[in-house]
Formats: C-alpha cells, sequence, structure tokens
C-alpha cells in the first residue's frame, strides 16, 4: 500500500508538470492533496514501536515497563527484569489462554509458545482478545499478530497442532525440552506449561509430558456452565498430578438436577474467563519473580463468590507410571532439600537487616517448617478430604483382579491374523 | 450402569474385556493391547452380524493402530443413514477414551465439539474412567457412539439438518 501511495504520488506530481489545461490544474492539485493525506493516515495505522534492548524503570510515557519496573520500587518484586529470561508455554489459546498469553506479552515475557490445533470462529466473540477481522485464521497465527503488535519485545513461538496424537505429542515435547532460548538453562527449556485446554484428555496430556519431563505446570479450567473455574499447580513428585486424583471441579453451589444439560455442550462467558485468565497469570508471575504466596490449588464459583483453596498431596497408587518416578525421586531428594532450607534459615539468621529474637544462638537451635513432607505422609493417597465446595468430576477406576498370567497363546494370537478376520467380518 | 437399557447391558456384558493397560507410546505392550482391541471388535462385530443389528465397519489405518476409519450408519424410519467415522488413539490411552469423530455431521448439531468430536462427557466419559483400562475400542462404539447416533440422529432428520441419501440424489437431479 505505501508503495503504491508513492507511485500514485509521483504520477500525479508529473502529471501537473505536463499538463497544459489550466483548467485541470485545480482538480490534480486537490486529488494529490486527498492522496497526501490517505498517505499520512496509513502511516499513522502501521506505527509500530520498536523493540527494547533494556527495561527501564524511567518514568515517561514512552517507556512500556515503567509500571511494571515500579513493582521494584514499591517492594513488590525483587528484580522484575528478570521476566526476560523465562519462557512459558500456553497449551489451548482459547478464552483462557489467549487471554493469559496477553497478560504476560503485556508484563514483557521473554517467550511464549503456544498450542492450539483450532481456527477463530465468529462463536468465539462472546469471549475476549480475538477480533472478528481474524475468524478463519488459526487462533496460534491470530494470536501471534496481534501480540507481536502489543510487545514485539517478546519471542512468540506458535504450534497448530493437536497434542493428543502420537505425532503431536512428540513435537509438544521436543518444542518444550528446546535450550536455544537460554542455553545455560537446566532442565527443560521453558519455565512453566500453563494449560488452558477445555477438556480432559488434553489436560491428561499435558500432565504426561510433564511428569515426563519433570516440568512445574499449572491447570487451569472453567465449567461448562461457565460459572465456576479453577486454577492449580503442580509440581512433578511434590505435588498431586493430574492423574493422581480423580479431576476436581468447583460444584456450581445449586442444585445439580435444576441444571439444564440438553443442548449446548459448553457455555462462557468472558467474565469467568477472564477472572480464570487472571488467576493464572497471578499465580504464574508470583512463582516465576518469586514474590508472595504462590497457590496449589484456588477454586472459584462466581455464583457465590466463593474461592476455596486446598493442597494435594501425590497418590503412591497414581496410574501413571512417571509421577511414580517422580515421586521416588523427591522423596530421595529430602536430604538435600533439608540442608538448603536450613542454610536459608541461617542466612536469614544471621541477616544483620531483621533483629534476632535472641542474640546468640548457642545451641544451634533453628526454626524448621513442621510443613514439610516426609516420606512417610507421601505414602498416604492423594485422595483427601475435598473443602466444602469442590468435587470430583470423574470417579476412580475400579479394582479389578490381575489376569491370569496364563495367556493362551493359540492361532489367534497374531496381529496380523486378527486383523485378516476383522477385515473379514467387514468385508460382507 | 444405572440408566442403560436391557439390550445394552447385555450387549456389554458379551464384549470381551481388556487387561493391558497400554498406550501408542509403549512399544510390545500396545502391541499385546491392540491384539486384546481386535478380539473384542471381532467378538462385538460378530455378535452384531449375528443377531442382525451390524451398525458400524472400523479399520486401523496406520500399522501402529493409532489412527481408525470406518463407517457406521442409523436406520430411521426405514432408512438408513450412513456416516465417515474416524479417531485417534491418544497418547494417554487407556487412561483417555478415544475422541469419535463424524466430520460429515461437524457444525449440525450441539452435542459435538469442533472437527466432528461427539460429545460424550456426560453419559460415556466417567464409565470408561471407571473401567479404565478394561474398556477398548469395542466399548466406545458400544457405550458411546451407539446411544449418540441414537440420541442424535432421529432429531437431525426430522428437524432436516440431514438427508436422506436418495432424497439428496433426486433433488439434485431434478
Amino acid at each position: 500500500m505505501e508503495v503504491e501511495l508513492k507511485e500514485l504520488l509521483s504520477d500525479l506530481h508529473s502529471l501537473k508538470k505536463s499538463i497544459s489545461d489550466p483548467s485541470h490544474l485545480a482538480l490534480i492539485e486537490k486529488m494529490h492533496l486527498h492522496a497526501e493525506n490517505i498517505a499520512t493516515l496509513e502511516k499513522s495505522g502501521t506505527i509500530r514501536r520498536s523493540k527494547v534492548k533494556d527495561m527501564s524503570a524511567e518514568v515517561v510515557d514512552s517507556n512500556p515497563y515503567s509500571r511494571l519496573m515500579a513493582l521494584q520500587r514499591m517492594g513488590i518484586v525483587n528484580n522484575y527484569e528478570r521476566i526476560r529470561e523465562f519462557s512459558v508455554a500456553i497449551v489451548g489459546i482459547g478464552g483462557v489462554g489467549s487471554v493469559a498469553a496477553e497478560m504476560l506479552t503485556r508484563c514483557g515475557i521473554g517467550r511464549l509458545l503456544l498450542y492450539d490445533y483450532d481456527k477463530v470462529e465468529l462463536a468465539n466473540m462472546n469471549r475476549l482478545f480475538f477480533r472478528p477481522e481474524q475468524v478463519g485464521m488459526t487462533k496460534t497465527d491470530a494470536a501471534v499478530q496481534t501480540l507481536s503488535e502489543i510487545n514485539p519485545d517478546v519471542v512468540l513461538e506458535s504450534y497448530t497442532l493437536n497434542i493428543t496424537t502420537v505425532e503431536g505429542f512428540d513435537t509438544f515435547m521436543s518444542s518444550l525440552t528446546n535450550k536455544s532460548f537460554r542455553p545455560t538453562k537446566s532442565g527443560s527449556g521453558v519455565d512453566l506449561v500453563l494449560s488452558c485446554v477445555d477438556n480432559y484428555e488434553a489436560r491428561m496430556v499435558v500432565n504426561q509430558a510433564c511428569n515426563e519431563l519433570n516440568q512445574t505446570w499449572m491447570e487451569s479450567g472453567v465449567s461448562e456452565d461457565a460459572v465456576s473455574g479453577h486454577i492449580q499447580l503442580l509440581i512433578p513428585g511434590e505435588t498431586a498430578c493430574f492423574a493422581c486424583v480423580p479431576p476436581l471441579v468447583v460444584a456450581s453451589g445449586i442444585d445439580e438436577r435444576t441444571l439444564k444439560r440438553e443442548g449446548v455442550c459448553a457455555a462462557s462467558l468472558p467474565t469467568t474467563m477472564g477472572v480464570v485468565a487472571g488467576l493464572l497469570v497471578q499465580n504464574t508471575l508470583k512463582y516465576l519473580l518469586k514474590f508472595g504466596q504462590v497457590s496449589r490449588y484456588l477454586g472459584y464459583n462466581a455464583l457465590k463468590d466463593y474461592f476455596p483453596t486446598m493442597e494435594m498431596k501425590p497418590n503412591s497408587q497414581c496410574s501413571n507410571a512417571a509421577c511414580l518416578e517422580r515421586q521416588k525421586e523427591y522423596i530421595l531428594a529430602k536430604p538435600t532439600r533439608d540442608a538448603a532450607a536450613k542454610a536459608k534459615a541461617d542466612i536469614e539468621a544471621v541477616s544483620p537487616a531483621e533483629n534476632p529474637v535472641h542474640a546468640d544462638n548457642e545451641w544451634n537451635i533453628s526454626v524448621v517448617d513442621d510443613e514439610e513432607v516426609d516420606g512417610s505422609d507421601v505414602k498416604n493417597s492423594g485422595i483427601c478430604v475435598l473443602p466444602e465446595g469442590i468435587v470430583h468430576e470423574l470417579p476412580v477406576a475400579d479394582d479389578y483382579p490381575k489376569a491370569p498370567v496364563t495367556e493362551t497363546v493359540g492361532p489367534a494370537d497374531d496381529l496380523e491374523e486378527l486383523r485378516r478376520q476383522l477385515e473379514a467380518l467387514n468385508a460382507d | 450402569m444405572e440408566g442403560w437399557d436391557p439390550s445394552t447391558k447385555s450387549t456389554l456384558t458379551q464384549i470381551p474385556l481388556l487387561t493391558i493397560k497400554a498406550g501408542p507410546r509403549d512399544g510390545a505392550a500396545w502391541t499385546q493391547r491392540l491384539k486384546e482391541e481386535y478380539k473384542a471388535l471381532i467378538a462385538y462385530t460378530s455378535m452384531n452380524k449375528s443377531k442382525d443389528n451390524d451398525w458400524f465397519r472400523i479399520s486401523a489405518a496406520n500399522p501402529e493402530g493409532t489412527r481408525w476409519k470406518g463407517k457406521c450408519w442409523y436406520v430411521h424410519n426405514l432408512l438408513k443413514y450412513e456416516f465417515d467415522l474416524q479417531f485417534d488413539i491418544p497418547v494417554t490411552y487407556p487412561a483417555t477414551a478415544p475422541e469419535l469423530e463424524l466430520p460429515e455431521l461437524d457444525g449440525k448439531t450441539e452435542k459435538m465439539y469442533r472437527g466432528g468430536k461427539i460429545c460424550l462427557t456426560v453419559h460415556f466419559k466417567p464409565l470408561w474412567a471407571k473401567n479404565c483400562p478394561r474398556f477398548g475400542i469395542a466399548h466406545a462404539l458400544c457405550l458411546g457412539l451407539a446411544p449418540w447416533l441414537a440420541a442424535e440422529i432421529p432429531v437431525l432428520v426430522d428437524s432436516g439438518m440431514i438427508k436422506h441419501k436418495d432424497d439428496v440424489a433426486t433433488s439434485s437431479e431434478s
């Protein structure tokens, strides 16, 4: 457009020069003016801010980070600038995921990895973030378009795939382990995974990947009736994994029998989704920038404005093998954890900034947090008494007798033979 | 299993239960599971045929047995309505059930997710979770797809959302 406008202007210019009849001159002059106006409008429409090399705390109108850096001056966050070192993966760019992505982008997160296989539809317009003109684009492309305009400093990676399929899962795993953004980083290539998907199957897949990679993640959800939601922190081995206990939902607080289940599969509200996205990113910022208290589970009941919280320990009978491995590692690492906690306590004890309760500590007595889980506690089942207002969404698998090992290895135990048998049945 | 009709219940008890808890990423254990899947599907298909209640065809679309394709049909007012059926075996199978897809019906009913995945949340998912790993593809078809077709197809036909293929042919000729 810019090039075409330039050509139009130069054509008009040469026309003005070459024309002999002065009666047309006024008209050409007018056209030239119009074209110049359009060129100015076009320029102002595409103003993009350039990248910012260092986050500055300078309070000027042109600094996109001044209000965030003020968190440091106010003593909330120690080093806000660290946010640029973090990578966050967001799985599911829907009503919650897209808003979470925008919040993190505006906060100046270092890198975002976005996963979704869906396209933007008009039916999404009751939620935030996507715009009607983006209908038909993949959610990942539309998100990258908007987010890169809002903050060009954020490194955006988009993955248009379904993580529950075998191929999609492989790509998902390798993208999480790619360490090119911060080569010095230990562990996986991202600092946190946010699950913003709308179904149990996809949550179980995120759970599987994070258990295998020993990757901390946060789960979020909004109920199908749009009036409750939750966020949950999952640290493999330390907290319950998503398969340890049947999925929890915040009860609506009204008689379930009065709820209409006919017809549509899911309702949604921009409010509930915005609240849950806000809770999720708030918890993310606290976790990454180490301030405040990171919630393990926080529910939201919109009808009663009730916010239940709870903690869940891992289930030693968990059906997920990777979860059991992480649990074992967590128990083995207890001495290291204790030593680190003691060292931290010692530093705090000698810190001159705080007035010690006792000037000397002849017997080396230190206060130890008794909430620390010891090995025996972990063996308890993750299924605990739930706080009021939280219920299980699905039942636990029933116990069943182990199959007798004496499997009949008859003629019907060859895969090809079985396939042929089914095809024979299919043929007629 | 309360609320299920007696014939579905009796059919279900005759489909062999599976024993191996393995998904597509579990190598040899998956092959064993796949054999059990085939046995259950063979038993269920033969049973349907013997009861004159044949209603689907399904075969693995790749050698790994992670992608399945076929057809299913439903008879309403003496007319047969047939649809393509497809699904992937998810990486977390059998902890999570396959998401059964009828792509031709995508966008035609509210009881469906994008891509033609049928909505199974209320009537099927709790049962699947309770019976992991004993239920397989055959059980998902019997307890998930069959009741969905029985509930949805009459509504879709009566509302004019779907037309019988003979009607479509005649209307396009005229």
